[in-house]
């Protein structure tokens, strides 16, 4: 499944968790997430979880990628 | 990974150390304060020359120190700027004037309360307002753009500067003023300010510690993380301050504090407003800054000078309250900080969601 990609790279906190947030209302199906700090990648992570979405991370680079889904 | 658990025993942690720092010398309730450390560096120096805050305080050496090397080891250290760098010394600036009138960076207000210091109580609920007028910023858009790459070099030179104002600490040449009455010449030793220094900074780079974020979580996110830390700070300092005789409640006589309540809600009101907008407390601006933010050393260097003009145009309080000239910086500093909320509204930020693209393999 093709997800939808919110590019959260170079946002200071807590934007990437605003975003995160604001992609989610609008495909509560899951999104991804592309991050370039570990500060924001563990805080979208817990974000996620709390709203009980299952949390994959893989590496591209230097940035992070969340896949974030139900 | 930060989990609750290791934010809960840095915040302890802080809480413990402020407490050695006061009981083997430095101001009350001011085992760290990180404006008033900054202030008390201006003053040494010589960019004020308000005799009485003037020394070039280890802790904050320490702190720079120990969150450079933790990043270096943990690979956290990456070298990003160019998010609005101007508008972030303004934020920076401003944050330290809100301080100074207060007299007490978020840190320091959760020592003054756990000191038994009730003028710091109205300071909370500014900090709180400013905080929560900062979501609604956030939440309609606020943004001060992305940041780039830079090269490591770029990076290297924050820890240089904490290393060069060791020196200046160590050799003291005589261009440099330290204290010999009032605050800044209350001192712990500095081989323990600066070993406590480099703990909070290593445990701050590691579990992201920060005040303001612990309130901005809890109201956006009800995300209870960050103020757990913000919690044990206050039970740690307290259980401390009772334990060493140093816990004195009340409003008045409270140490480097004054009862001027209006302008301590209102201080720390635009603390809490500009340090949101700038996505951290000035403790966690000086951890970033190591780690290689150069939007926070710029916005270092905004406090840096805050501090002081705070002191060369009588803007800081002092027990007596605030001054008139520190009232109006304090007014135009709320318009300028709101002002730069508002302008910096971005409504287009869901341009960055991509319909149906798949990223990756």
């Amino acid at each position: 499944m093709a997800l939808n990609t919110v590019d959260a790279r170079g946002r200071a906190c807590p934007e990437p968790v605003v975003l995160t947030r604001k992609a989610l209302e609008q495909y509560p199906q899951g999104v991804q997430v592309l991050l370039d700090n570990a500060t924001s990648r563990d805080n979208v992570r817990r974000f996620a979880e709390s709203r009980n979405y299952k949390v994959a991370l893989s590496e591209q680079g230097e940035d992070f990628v969340l896949t974030i889904t139900k | 990974m930060s989990s609750k658990k290791h934010v809960i025993l840095a915040g302890g942690l802080v809480g413990l150390l402020a407490v050695l720092l006061v009981h083997f010398g430095n101001p009350a309730n001011m085992g760290f304060c990180i404006a008033c450390f900054i202030r008390d560096i201006a003053g040494g120096l010589g960019l004020h020359r308000a005799g009485v805050v003037q020394y070039i305080r280890p802790e904050i050496i320490g702190m720079g120190l120990g969150a450079w090397l933790m990043a270096m080891g943990s690979g956290d250290f990456r070298v990003r700027g160019g998010s609005s760098p101007f508008t972030r010394f303004i934020l920076g600036f401003f944050v330290m004037i809100g301080a100074l009138v207060f007299l007490g960076c978020p840190l320091r207000m959760v020592l003054r309360l756990a000191g038994g210091d009730l003028t710091a109580i109205l300071g909370l609920v500014g900090f709180t307002a400013g905080i929560l007028l900062g979501i609604v910023f956030l939440n309609k858009g606020f943004t001060l753009k992305r940041t780039y790459s830079l090269n490591k070099a770029e990076g290297f030179l924050f820890p240089a500067m904490k290393i060069a104002f060791f020196i200046l600490l160590v050799v003291a040449p005589s261009f440099i003023f330290f204290s010999e009455s009032g605050p800044g010449s209350m001192r712990a030793p500095v081989a323990l300010a600066l070993i406590a220094g480099l703990l909070v900074g290593f445990a701050g780079q590691r579990t992201r510690m920060c005040t303001v974020g612990g309130i901005r979580d809890l109201i956006m996110f009800k995300d209870a993380h960050l103020i757990s830390g913000f919690a044990a700070i206050f039970v740690i300092a307290l259980l401390g301050n009772i334990i060493t005789g140093n816990f004195n409640l009340g409003f008045d006589g409270q140490p480097v504090a004054h009862n001027d309540g209006l302008w301590n809600f209102l201080g720390m009101a635009l603390a809490g407003l500009g340090s949101v907008l700038l996505g951290g407390c000035p403790l966690r601006q000086v951890i970033l800054s190591a780690e290689g933010n150069i939007d926070s050393v710029i916005t270092f260097l905004g406090l840096l000078v805050g501090a002081a003009f705070a002191h060369n145009f009588g803007l800081a309080s002092s027990a007596a309250g605030a001054t008139a000239n520190g009232k109006t910086a304090v007014i135009i500093g709320l318009i300028v900080v709101a002002a730069i909320g508002f302008l910096n509204m971005d409504r287009s930020a869901d341009v960055t969601m991509k319909g149906d693209v798949k990223v990756g393999a």
